[in-house]
């Protein structure tokens, strides 16, 4: 399942999306950074509510597929440049962290 | 035997957040360059991110040198800020200083220097009250 593929299946919306044919192979969900970090896979769908810049560097760092922002939360203006600057794929979703988990990995299975 | 070593300075802006994670992110760059295995590549990332973090919120910024030999890469965070008084608390995790506006970014949850910890090889902290704090890193490079 590409990242895509995904925002089509369960209807996520891109705010971003540079690479949209990455393959998700998992998911993650957390808001604390230094938690995500080590846990959150390549290839991870990482879905959290916390949309600061740092968010940005996270993600790249763990090379995860996408950023899945839930709740409807909004990316502000740092991490969107940060983001468009280094092609990270960024959704969201008006659902909350739980919907949205057992979505993805349904999605994914 | 040991061939001459690949050395990279950066500065760690102390009252930037956005900057905060660059030079970890060019680190991982560069070391894919260099053809390392992205295990290895991950664990040096983000030790040093978590590093990063903690000269911006703890030391306003400092300075992070990163040394890559054929057998050991090295990251050395160098910074003047407030020092740790008890690093054996300090790296017992879930203990954090990280005033509330960094909770609230996602950070300050008590677990960078167990992190760096976890993922670096070896580990030395140097610290002094109202001096600084030196964190020595080395990361072993696996044959093959």
């Amino acid at each position: 399942m590409t990242v895509s593929g995904l925002c089509e299946m369960i209807g996520l919306k891109p705010i971003l999306l540079p690479q949209g044919d990455r393959e998700v192979t998992g998911g993650y969900c957390g808001d604390l950074l230094s938690w995500v970090m080590p846990r959150a896979q390549s290839g991870d769908a990482w879905i959290t509510i916390m949309s600061n810049v740092n968010v940005a560097a996270v993600a790249q760092l763990t090379d995860v597929a996408c950023v899945v922002f839930s709740e409807g939360v909004n990316p502000d203006e740092e991490t969107l440049q940060k983001a468009k600057q280094h092609g990270i794929n960024l959704l969201n979703c008006d659902k909350d962290s739980f919907t949205l988990c057992a979505l993805i990995a349904k999605a994914i299975e | 035997m040991s061939s001459e070593s690949l050395c990279f300075h950066f500065d760690v802006d102390g009252n930037n957040f956005i900057s905060a994670g660059e030079a970890s992110v060019q680190v991982k760059k560069l070391l894919r360059q260099m053809g390392f295995a992205p295990d290895l590549i991950r664990r040096v990332s983000i030790a040093m991110y978590e590093g990063e973090i903690n000269m911006v919120i703890h030391a306003h910024g400092g300075v992070a040198d990163v040394c890559v030999d054929q057998d050991v890469i090295s990251v050395t965070l160098k910074d003047e800020g407030k020092g740790i008084a008890d690093i054996e608390l300090a790296m017992q995790e879930g203990y954090s200083t990280a005033p509330d506006n960094i909770r609230a970014l996602g950070f300050g949850a008590g677990m960078g220097l167990p992190n760096m910890k976890r993922y670096a090889d070896r580990m030395d902290v140097e610290s002094e009250v109202g001096k600084g704090t030196k964190i020595v890193l080395e990361f072993i490079v696996a044959e093959g």
